[in-house]
């Protein structure tokens, strides 16, 4: 094993030199998917745009740093994180136990909720539980109860995830066996094939699929399904940050609070996701 | 096709293959995942969406056609590598058209495709790594999730680096023993026993 720690450690050398340097010039290196609108994407001009773009450009002035938003595939953006190719990760991660094992969080700067993505005609639109919210942490038996009552309705039915998310553990949990899960790179992928009716359902972030229903392409369809956090669902989206950057970590978790005092995430999750998700403390 | 000297059927065939070698397989797989995926009243119509619904129909047509372009231009290198001697010392003992093609002209051109078209094998192996792109989980697909769940990103890979490796190792032996089969000539001719019996005369 040490072999192969070398060997990554060879690997990821020149990205560390410039890492090294990064920090001494107060330059803080955040890394964003660019591929999960509106909290993240890349914008018609090339450039990354969205909620977690803004966000980080007022948390950075208030941290007095230099800060560079550079796009990272969702797959490896852990990993990556503790290869030190960059120094925090605001990519709509939500904070989970599992993650926790290997990174810190600072936050959370938001907590958005949970739903399905179907199309208006089929017989997924009458969902039970649209609507309702349900935290999988402290109301446990509620939360299932919710979760079995949308069960009959999936059996046989294809639901897309994204890979590597809480939805996509959800899904694994309590949905395979179910119905058919599969798992895409991107929100955006998933999205496609739920148009091209490939799959019935999409499970995501309601903030995303907010998103998606701005589209023209899915007018017919709507958000439906409670809304289950908390728990493996995880405490919300925060910084994902090296377990070693206590320093670093401090001062995003400063910044977020005074982000969130005044009224800052408030607007800009307005702005971008039309509904407030704003962390109650 | 190319061989046929019709010009249609050479042009069709050109066309082909200058598109699915000259462009990356991933944009392939793509076009067909999710390009075709926007025509479905149309594919509907024609009752092919039934195949086009399912990743892992559109992952091995993708394969398919990308491979089969490589594989046609290595099989005409081998046809054409016929030496032209034996093409015609053939002809000169009466063999024409099929008999010709089955005994001397194939055989031939597969022994001399055939390191080629090993390699073109192995590289197709490697490119299923593609397909987790369009849900289908194979090997990297699988890797990726472990890693997601576990946050191992060395040993994951390492380990789907050796499950290509046994592969590849299989192939490149299959492809080696069908070789050797294949050109007797080359071989170390069996010892022959000296003739005692000469000695006598």
């Amino acid at each position: 094993m040490k072999f192969f720690k070398t060997v990554s450690l060879a690997l990821v050398g020149s990205a560390l030199a410039i890492g090294g340097a990064a920090a001494q010039g107060k330059t803080v290196k955040i890394a964003t998917e660019g591929a999960y609108a509106p909290w993240n994407f890349t914008g018609a001009g090339g450039k990354l745009e969205g909620f977690e773009i803004d966000l980080a450009n007022d948390l950075c002035a208030r941290m007095k740093v230099k800060c560079e938003v550079v796009a990272q595939d969702w797959d490896g953006i852990i990993p990556a994180l503790n290869a030190k190719k960059y120094d925090a990760i605001m990519a709509g991660m939500s904070i989970t136990d599992d993650r926790k094992k290997v990174i810190d969080f600072a936050g959370p700067y938001a907590n958005s909720p949970n739903g399905f993505l179907v199309a208006k005609n089929s017989p997924l639109a009458k969902m039970p539980g649209t609507g309702q919210a349900f935290n999988l942490g402290t109301q446990q038996a509620d939360a299932e109860k919710a979760i079995d009552a949308i069960k009959p309705l999936l059996k046989g039915k294809t639901v897309g995830v994204q890979g590597s998310t809480i939805h996509s553990n959800f899904a694994d949990k309590y949905l395979k066996g179910t119905a058919e899960v599969r798992e895409y790179k991107t929100t955006e992928a998933h999205d496609l094939d739920l148009a091209a009716g490939r799959i019935d359902a999409i499970l995501a972030d309601a903030t995303g699929i907010i998103g998606t229903l701005e589209k023209p392409e899915f007018k017919d369809y709507a958000l439906v399904g409670p809304s289950i956090t908390g728990g493996m669902l995880g405490l919300g989206v925060g910084v994902g940050l090296r377990k070693e950057d206590q320093d670093l970590k401090k001062a995003f978790s400063e910044a977020i609070q005074g982000a969130i005092k005044d009224g800052t995430i408030q607007k800009l999750s307005m702005k971008w996701f039309k509904i407030d998700t704003t962390p109650k403390s | 096709m190319r061989m046929s000297g019709i010009r249609v059927l050479d042009a069709f065939a050109q066309a082909y293959v200058f598109v699915f070698r000259g462009s990356p397989l991933l944009v392939q797989i793509f076009l067909i995942y999710y390009g075709l995926g926007q025509f479905r009243p149309t594919l509907q119509e024609w009752g092919l969406w039934g195949f086009f619904r399912e990743p892992y129909w559109c992952a091995v047509l993708a394969l398919t056609l990308n491979t089969a372009a490589y594989a046609s231009e290595i099989i005409r290198g081998g046809l054409q590598a016929v030496p032209h001697q034996q093409v015609e010392a053939a002809r000169a003992c009466g063999m024409s058209g099929f008999l010709l093609f089955r005994r001397i002209v194939f055989p031939i051109a597969v022994r001399q495709a055939l390191p080629a078209y090993g390699s073109e094998l192995i590289l197709m192996v490697k490119a299923t790594s593609l397909a987790s792109i369009i849900t289908m989980m194979e090997v990297t697909g699988i890797a990726a999730k472990l890693i997601s769940q576990t946050f191992r990103a060395v040993e994951v890979f390492v380990v789907a680096g050796v499950i290509y490796l046994i592969l590849n190792f299989t192939i490149t032996r299959i492809i080696m023993a069908i070789e050797w089969w294949l050109s007797p000539h080359l071989r170390h001719p069996p010892a022959v026993k000296p003739a005692l019996d000469a000695v006598h005369v």
